[in-house]
């Protein structure tokens, strides 16, 4: 039905097209521009159902290619495609943006026509990145995202908005100029202006020698490493998070940061494999510092939303850690490499696509809480159980899945990872399960201090409890959890042949 | 006779251009202010022709004029097609500036087409008695504009430091030239190319020469360190003249650099490259990290032309054919984004109210959510942030400095385009996370912010489509 139609360009266009109607309705119309907006979130969303019924997932091959020349003079094309990596991270997307519409609904008082313009423009440009088979419009929407988040931490977002949104914005842009650069080298390395290619595909198979590869490597490392983020480049993501507007803190933890995983998996792995395995053990290092330190840090914090974001990087290091623990198995020689690597990369790959979920719910949560007390503070609240039952199930469901709890969405990803790490070294697997005990720990400490016990104070015992459009919101996302925790199969499906054929070539290297 | 004819045609949008400055010169004296829009107007419609000869009129495959002293070919027609529009656009700017200042006198628009007949030759000089004379005559008018409002200490100091300054650069320049002339005995640019291949690199007179007419080149640019006296101009100039120096001569200091460096001495190439390597460097760290101390947009915005003049400097400097067409396509990006930053200044201004202050950018997505969006676009335009074209003019740059082998002047480079993100993104922020100081109604009549929407778009547009423009630039060098 949809064969012929160029599904991803309107995937990326339609929104950006939807924004500009928006920012044209104005705020003196305020109602059709929020109707407008979500009217465009949800086409979008419909436009995802041809896409995923016409993937074909039994080929790694790249699916839905749009490929025309855009920049000449530097072979540079407007090319897309997706294969199974891709595929979910971009209905994650679409959900996402449908979701933050309806959450910022009633709660955006200021500049509304704008906050949902800016929304559906990124998530426009967001698609892009997924979709982008040419580094270079990689690189472009990679960039161009940068602008309407910085805009709406910035416009929307809480009292040290300023310094967060500058902050986020030049941390991002440092890590990606170098990224560019290396860019510009392979560029250059496979031919240059006499028929050099900017084309991912191509890279992947440029022959680098192992010090151009490390150098490559770090520039992937930077630019991506600051995105997922991992520590020590994590500290723009608790101020970003925390000043954040909510549907800001949402797109920012289920989907940005999903692009840098992604980064790692289109970008560092294929292209870069020799470094990749040479440097693995400082990515594991980093990642397991992640896993356990961040998760103290956690457990320290005072504030909700710097509490779910610290929780955000943790779950992120499992992320780093599943993609790059197949290259310790390799250095250790066990025979089974391949299939250590395979279990790893699905295992991150469900955990991008379940903390998508998880830590969106856990944001609007927050988000819900907010709206009615104007507080993050935990010592604000006490006993909200007892004034807003239905939304203390939600909150008590997501913090289970938050916390790894088997038959939600978050077991399957971390429990992968681990299988993984286990076959590299038992030491690496027993850091990463402490994200058991500790995730658990300030996950449910968290619902005890917010939700149990008594009615803190007058103001917690006035709380009216979640209306139908929030009950919408938060439902649709426990059925995610849910569903992705007890049957993941369909997911695991989609990636397999990308990621098999992804395993393949990383590990079969290119010195 | 035929053949001087022939060669006359070449020059004919100069001789057009000339004929019109005086015939406006002239005019102008009887027309009453109530009439001024016409000189206004006959201007842009002299200009307009202009662009039409050159495009149309002049045959496609180069050819010379005056004894080979006179070039035309194709970097001088698309440098002279930028420079016309550039220009048309300043001077619908300059109209309201001057026109709420009561400063809207026939003499701007006059010294103005004189400083683009200046840029013409500039562009098309073959000879480098040539390239002096079309310098001068664009230095001398800029001098006089920058000066025009005479009641103005401020702006009479600027014009007087930009006088002295650039009269010893063009001593440099000069006292270079002639020790280029004193090595070879040449003045035509294909005559002392010749003759400098055949002198070699060891003369040391040549060596000195190139050294003095680096220098004049250098302070015409504003490269650091001969940088001194832009913040100066900048700032105290009538924001009108500001528009008018920060944009289109930056374009003809490119073909400027071209003829005496590419052209004429391509043979001491190493010799110059080095002598760049560190004005680069030097333009792009002072450029970028003074930028973010000021409090002055003016000022600001000749901080940040400093850097970008390190980037086009950084595209010659690569010594190829790329890199060349790089900085050419950043020259006229750099022409097209200065000009709206400058515009968005003289659309929020208003008699007694330069808005030159970074805060006078407050809150102007209150005011005004659709320039708060342009003022957006030059910004990160600037900064280097696709989707803009500004980030396509750095990626030229940039891959003609890989592809060179100097990977660690790029890394450079970018790391300071980092430093450099940060004081245009301060202007975001005024603009749309602080609240509004001033309350007044934008009040600039409709063609001046059709030409203001139209330079916002055009950034934008060559941004998302900017195959076109490359493609020219590179046909151009070719």
């Amino acid at each position: 039905m949809s064969a012929g139609w160029p599904l991803l360009s309107l995937l990326i266009w339609l929104p950006i097209v939807g924004g500009i109607v928006v920012l044209w309705l104005g705020e003196r119309r305020q109602l059709m521009a929020k109707t407008a907006a979500l009217l465009f979130a949800v086409l979008n969303f419909y436009l995802c159902i041809p896409l995923y019924c016409d993937f074909n997932n039994t080929t790694a091959a790249m699916q839905f290619v749009e490929r025309y020349p855009w920049i000449e003079s530097f072979n540079i094309y407007y090319h897309l495609g997706i294969d199974g990596i891709a595929l979910p991270l971009i209905i994650l997307t679409v959900l996402m943006t449908v979701l933050v519409v309806v959450a910022g609904w009633e709660v955006i008082q200021k500049n509304v026509a704008q906050y949902m313009a800016a929304f559906l423009i990124m998530e426009g440009l967001m698609i892009g990145v997924f979709a982008a088979l040419d580094s270079i419009l990689f690189y472009i929407f990679f960039e161009a995202m940068l602008i309407p988040m910085f805009i709406i931490i910035g416009i929307w977002g809480g009292a040290n908005r300023v310094y967060a949104t500058l902050k986020f914005f030049l941390y991002t842009f440092l890590g990606s100029v170098l990224m560019l650069v290396a860019l510009i080298y392979m560029y250059s390395r496979s031919g240059g202006l006499d028929g050099g290619s900017f084309a991912i595909l191509d890279f992947h198979y440029l022959q680098l020698s192992g010090v151009e590869q490390f150098w490559i490597f770090l520039a992937f490392l930077l630019a991506f490493g600051v995105k997922v983020p991992m520590w020590p480049v994590h500290t723009w993501l608790p101020d970003a998070h925390v000043e954040a507007p909510t549907g800001g803190s949402v797109i920012l933890a289920a989907i940005t940061l999903k692009i840098g995983g992604y980064g790692f998996l289109r970008f560092a792995l294929p292209i870069t494999p020799d470094a990749s395995a040479q440097l693995v053990g400082w990515v594991i290092a980093l990642s397991l510092i992640a896993v356990v330190y961040i998760g103290f840090v956690a457990l320290a914090q005072r504030d909700m939303k710097k509490l779910i974001a610290y929780s955000s990087i943790a779950h992120m290091g499992f992320v780093t850690l599943g993609l790059f623990v197949a290259f310790a198995v390799a250095t250790n020689n066990i025979a089974d490499a391949s299939q250590t690597a395979l279990l790893g990369l699905q295992g991150a790959m469900v955990q991008m696509v379940s903390h998508g979920f998880v830590s969106a719910a856990m944001f609007l949560c927050v988000g819900v809480l907010y709206d009615r007390m104007h507080s993050r503070e935990i010592s604000d609240y006490g006993g909200v159980i007892n004034t807003m039952p239905v939304f203390a199930a939600f909150m008590v469901l997501f913090s289970m899945a938050n916390a790894g709890l088997p038959g939600t969405s978050g077991f399957v990803g971390e429990f992968m990872v681990i299988l993984a790490s286990f076959q590299a070294n038992f030491w690496y697997a027993f850091l990463a399960a402490t994200t058991l005990i500790l995730g658990a720990a300030y996950t449910l400490w968290l619902l005890k201090r917010v939700l149990f016990g008594e009615i803190a104070n007058e103001r917690v015992g006035a709380l009216q409890d979640i209306d139908r459009r929030e009950f919408g919101v938060l439902g649709l996302l426990a059925l995610g959890v849910i569903a992705l925790g007890v049957w993941p199969q369909p997911l695991l499906d989609v990636m397999q042949p990308s990621v098999e054929q992804l395993v393949t070539h990383m590990l079969a290297g290119k010195l | 006779m035929i053949n001087s004819f022939q060669e006359l045609s070449i020059l004919l949008p100069e001789i057009f251009l000339l004929g019109m400055a005086c015939l406006i010169l002239v005019l102008d004296l009887f027309l009453s202010q109530r009439l001024r829009a016409v000189t206004f107007w006959l201007t842009q419609l002299s200009l307009l022709v202009t662009l039409f000869l050159s495009l149309k009129l002049l045959p496609d495959a180069t050819a010379f004029a005056f004894g080979e002293s006179f070039i035309h070919d194709p970097m001088s027609v698309l440098l002279k097609a930028a420079i016309y529009i550039i220009i048309a656009a300043v001077f619908f700017y300059s109209r309201a500036y001057l026109h709420e200042r009561n400063m809207h006198k026939g003499e701007y628009y006059v010294l103005g087409l004189f400083a683009v007949l200046g840029m013409m030759i500039m562009v098309s000089a073959y000879s480098l008695l040539v390239l002096y004379l079309g310098l001068e005559l664009l230095s001398l008018s800029l001098y006089a504009m920058v000066a025009f409002n005479r009641d103005s200490a401020q702006a009479s100091e600027a014009a007087m430091k930009y006088f002295v300054l650039g009269a010893l650069a063009s001593g440099m320049l000069l006292y270079g030239i002639s020790m280029i002339y004193g090595v070879t005995g040449e003045l035509g640019i294909p005559a002392v190319s010749a003759a400098v291949a055949e002198t070699g690199r060891d003369n040391i007179v040549l060596v000195f020469g190139l050294c003095f007419v680096m220098v004049g080149l250098a302070f015409k640019l504003g490269a650091v360190p001969f940088h001194m006296w832009v913040p100066d101009v900048y700032q105290g100039a009538p924001t009108a003249v500001t528009l008018f120096i920060g944009t289109a001569p930056k374009i003809a200091g490119f073909a400027m650099m071209m003829r005496v460096l590419v052209d004429s001495l391509g043979a001491l190439q190493a010799d110059w490259q080095a002598m760049l390597v560190v004005l680069v460097i030097l333009s792009l760290a002072i450029g970028n990290i003074i930028a973010i101390a000021q409090t002055n947009l003016k000022r600001m915005l000749a901080y940040s032309t400093i850097a970008h003049v390190g980037f086009i400097l950084m595209g010659i400097l690569t010594g190829s054919a790329t890199g060349y067409s790089a900085a050419m396509f950043y020259s006229i990006v750099y022409a097209l984004m200065t000009l709206g930053g400058f515009g968005m200044i003289i659309l929020l201004s208003r008699n007694g109210f330069e808005a030159d202050r970074l805060d006078d950018f407050k809150g102007l997505n209150e005011r005004s959510p659709w320039f708060a969006f342009m003022m957006l676009i030059f910004m990160f335009s600037m900064a280097g942030v696709p989707p803009l074209v500004g980030f396509h003019a750095k990626l030229a740059v940039l891959s003609a400095v890989v592809e060179t082998g100097m990977v660690w002047l790029a890394v450079v480079a970018v790391l300071f385009s980092v430093i450099g993100a940060f004081y245009y993104l301060r202007i975001i922020k005024l603009m749309y996370f602080d609240p509004a100081e001033q309350r007044e109604q934008i009040n600039k009549s409709f063609d001046f912010k059709l030409v203001l929407s139209a330079n916002g778009l055009a950034v934008l547009g060559f941004g998302l489509y900017p195959g076109l423009l490359m493609a020219w630039c590179i046909a151009a060098l070719v």
